[in-house]
């Protein structure tokens, strides 16, 4: 077969390379992007998309389950009734849309876009393995975009009724007793929803708090809500392995004991996919388990970037994107390094829970004199209206020139309101900034001009 | 639970005051018996304040920097079981610098709405920002933009953290960025790698520096000085101790010019023992002393100490050595003891490895005398017959006028110099 020769050669159509890999031909870069599976990566085919997708219809169904008999809201229905087999078909059709569009969006920007399984055999050549043979490709530059996958626990391997987050999505029915092992931000995600949606769930978790990167502040409201869900939470404890239809633990006072389980769903977090795809005929430099980047995520080859989760936290596809697109301009000869302020994240749990920039204590480790306060939504009058009064939004700012450092909130629905976190810390806004910007009424947006107000020392409706 | 109150313990021999120069624990901190709470800094030695005691701090009496009276409250301590504040007790003195924190109610879904936050509010208002409008970015800090602001400047090869933010908070605008490049300022293209640098570090004189400063001080603002310079021939002397150096037995220290200088200094003023002397100038007596104490004075890590080598008069050379070693070492660790750096007579200050033909020596108040050694260097000196390399060093050494005339200052400088470029002099008893 004859040798591709390319400007540039993306490995990985998830959610970095394929933004790389548009940008590039928007910027008239030959481009190849190579990827075995569907396009998209785990984000749209079987992370945050198809995630949202279940959750969403957990939501449904528990407003519908609330609503069977008597409720306070003044409606009544029948018992609610889940086919999952048609959620996931429906899941999927959204799934199938967005990967579609990805693939339309290269074609339109004259992306060469390749199936198959892409391995180096140094540092400007890859050999893709297609099912219709080998094909060569030869590019000044690579992006090595290969992502990240659900790390699996020795002992209990993925397989069976042991499943990670991808088989979660695909179920053919509620399980009746589900067990998770790991309260990280997917481990609850899919516990949330499946709680809603009629599983018993026991989460596991090896450390004594749910959600270890947010303060306890911010996840009590959803510690409270899975206790209301019927959600079983076991601190300090350990999963020792699968036992028939059950889940063998050490829990915290060192009792060994087996929680039912039809099915163990075990998130305990995700490893940068750095094996199997040649790494070792290229002379990488690594950052612990994963590769060495600089601010114009530059590997240690010439011509070689990474950029996403295989090149380290947060793993986040909003991360990957930014530094696919600052990579493309960068290898058209523009200007670019990574200049960002703030990379948000959101636990789309319930309710969801969502930090830009630094929260309290990382402002205080990084020297900074700060003055923070909080606005919870109990005294926001559309959280009221929408019963979603547990939470709060919360400012950190700098004391000398009220810089706002951080942002964090906790409260339903507010994932949305990430988009204003994160212009305000880009934009370097003070706290006079957000409180002098009129937030619009009834809105869940207002306790955030409040939490301004509130630091200032002058709130108005607390 | 009980209050437990520390005061700041006399720390020496007629010390009244200290200086608080660090804190090791901060409010809130849970201290165990002896733990070390803060350091106070007397005359020149630094001193720990332990704590007798197990609590959890809940007040400070001072800011690092600030004198404080012996005896007057350090640190307040919540502990187990009763304290030693009773109520109606003497009440502390002074109302507390910082008060107590008081937590923010923290919201609670359930919980009424909390009272009305009375936040310590940094008054600010748009008009008058907490920051100067210009203002100029501590070094270090990264510049504040708008991504379109970084996106420009990254266009037009302008490194941010060159460009003034004029902006709230020192934020970088559009305008700025406009001036910068409109003033010719130095863009990445250019790159000469020189930059203006605008910042200004304020720096509070506290501890030894400020000791240092007071003692310059009472120096300056008391002392009449006169400096006396001349050169020493010390080529005999330097034979010597090389010689010495070379044949010492072992465990004896390695000879400098000090042990020499010293030795010296013992005999001149043994002829003019006024000048080793204390001058008592606001009882208006010259207190004149059998003893040589000879002040060291020496760099250290934190900055100038005089540790004091006690009775000169009565070490031999190589005990001198081995003294200046100890106490060298002791300063530079910071392990000297106020004894050890106090009651000098006499004083010997050397910038001589440094460099430096002459130097005007600030007398050690209230001395009456200093002498400072400058660098030794090889230079052509005519014998009579011809240019002859000889090893040459500048003495200069001040005098305070007040009491010491300059023909006893020549004379004296003049006896040193006869010792030194004879060394055996030095060794004779007179």
């Amino acid at each position: 077969m004859a040798i591709i020769d390319c400007k540039l050669l993306v490995i990985g159509a998830g959610p970095g390379g394929y933004v790389a890999a548009i940008r590039a031909g928007q910027l008239g870069l030959d481009t190849v992007i190579v990827e075995a599976e569907a396009h998209g990566g785990t984000c749209l085919n079987v992370g945050c998309i198809p995630s949202k997708a279940l959750i969403h219809v957990a939501d449904e169904f528990e407003k519908a389950t609330h609503f069977a008999g008597e409720s306070a809201i003044g409606i009544s229905s029948g018992k609610p009734k889940i086919d999952l087999k048609k959620t996931v078909a429906w899941k999927d059709g959204i799934v199938k849309r967005l990967t579609g569009g990805v693939g339309g969006l290269l074609k339109k920007n004259k992306v060469r876009a390749i199936k198959g399984w892409a391995c180096f055999v140094d540092g400007k050549t890859v050999e893709v393995k297609t099912s219709e043979g080998v094909e060569t490709v030869r590019a000044e530059n690579v992006i090595i975009a290969t992502g990240s996958k659900a790390v699996e626990l020795p002992f209990m391997p993925f397989g069976g009724d042991v499943i990670s987050s991808t088989e979660a999505l695909d179920l053919a029915s509620p399980p009746k007793n589900l067990a998770v092992v790991g309260a990280g931000y997917i481990g609850l995600e899919m516990g949330i929803a499946f709680a809603k949606l009629g599983s018993k769930v026991t989460v596991v978790e090896a450390l004594d708090r749910i959600l270890p990167l947010y303060d306890k502040d911010m996840t009590r409201p959803v510690a409270k809500k899975m206790k209301s869900l019927g959600m079983e939470v076991l601190l300090g404890a350990k999963a020792k392995g699968a036992k028939g239809k059950g889940l063998e633990i050490e829990t915290k006072d060192g009792e060994i004991k087996i929680i039912p389980a039809d099915k163990i769903l075990v998130t305990v977090g995700r490893a940068p996919l750095t094996e199997g795809w040649g790494r070792e005929n290229l002379a990488l430099d690594m950052d612990g388990r994963f590769i060495k980047i600089d601010d114009q995520c530059r590997a240690s080859m010439t011509g070689v970037y990474a950029i996403g989760d295989v090149t380290g936290e947060p793993m986040l596809a909003h991360r990957a994107m930014a530094q696919g697109e600052m990579v493309a301009e960068i290898i058209a000869g523009e200007n670019r390094s990574w200049d960002k302020v703030a990379i948000p994240a959101i636990c789309f749990t319930d309710p969801e829970v969502l930090s830009a920039g630094l929260s309290p204590e990382e402002a205080k480790d990084a020297g900074f004199d700060t003055i923070t306060q909080v606005f919870p939504f109990s005294a926001n009058g559309r959280a009221m209206t929408m019963e979603a009064e547990d939470g709060f939004i919360r400012i950190v700012a700098r004391k000398d020139n009220h810089l706002v450092l951080g942002i964090q909130a906790v409260g339903g629905g507010v994932a949305e309101l990430s988009a204003s976190f994160g212009l305000a810390l880009e934009m370097g806004a003070r706290l006079e900034d957000i409180a002098g910007t009129i937030h619009a009424h009834p809105t869940q947006g207002e306790a955030f001009q409040e939490a301004a107000l509130r630091t200032l020392g002058h709130a108005l409706h607390i | 639970m009980g209050e437990y109150v520390i005061k700041l313990p006399d720390v020496g021999e007629g010390v009244a005051e200290a200086e608080l120069v660090e804190w090791l624990v901060d409010i809130g901190a849970n201290v165990r018996e002896d733990d070390v709470l803060a350091s106070v800094m007397t005359d020149k030695a630094t001193v720990e304040i332990p704590s007798p005691v197990e609590g959890k701090i809940v007040w400070q009496g001072g800011k690092v920097g600030e004198v404080m009276a012996v005896g007057s409250p350090l640190v307040r301590l919540e502990i187990e079981g009763e304290g030693n504040v009773k109520p109606g007790d003497e009440p502390v003195p002074a109302a507390p610098k910082e008060p107590p924190k008081k937590e923010e109610p923290k919201p609670k879904a359930d919980a009424p709405k909390p009272a009305p936050a009375k936040a310590p509010a940094p008054k600010t208002n748009g008009a008058s920002s907490p920051m100067p409008a210009a203002a100029m970015r501590p070094e270090g800090e990264k510049p504040l933009a708008s991504p379109a602001v970084r996106k420009r400047a990254a266009e037009a090869g302008v490194d941010l953290r060159r460009v003034m933010g004029g902006g709230p908070a020192g934020r970088i605008t559009h305008e700025d960025l406009d001036a910068f490049i409109a003033s010719g300022g130095e863009t990445g293209a250019r790159g000469t790698g020189l930059t203006r640098n605008m910042s200004v570090t304020e720096t509070p004189v506290i501890g030894l520096r400020r000791k240092i400063a007071e003692k310059m001080e009472a120096s300056h603002a008391r002392i009449v000085p006169i400096t006396y310079v001349d050169e020493i021939d010390m080529t005999a002397l330097e034979d010597l101790r090389a010689q010495l150096n070379s044949d010492r037995k072992e465990g004896r220290p390695k000879l400098t010019l000090l042990p020499f200088l010293m030795r010296a200094m013992v005999k001149a003023v043994a002829d003019q023992p006024h000048l080793n002397a204390i001058y008592d100038d606001e009882a208006g007596v010259v207190h004149q002393h059998g003893a040589v104490h000879i002040g060291i004075a020496a760099q250290t890590p934190n900055g100038l100490m005089v540790p004091v080598v006690h009775h000169a008069e009565a070490r031999d050379i190589w005990d001198c050595a081995s003294e200046v070693g100890r106490l060298s070492e002791a300063a530079k660790t910071g392990k000297a003891s106020r004894d050890e750096l106090s009651g000098s007579t006499i004083t010997i200050t050397s910038l001589g490895a440094i460099g430096g033909i002459v130097t005007t020596p600030v007398i050690n108040h209230p001395e009456v005398a200093i002498v400072g050694v400058n660098k030794m260097q090889t230079l052509p000196r005519w014998d009579g017959q011809e240019f002859r390399p000889r090893k040459i060093m500048n003495l200069s050494s001040s005098f305070d006028h007040r009491v010491v005339d300059g023909y006893d200052a020549a004379v004296f400088v003049q006896r040193i110099k006869a010792l030194l470029e004879n060394p055996a002099m030095i060794f004779i008893e007179d």
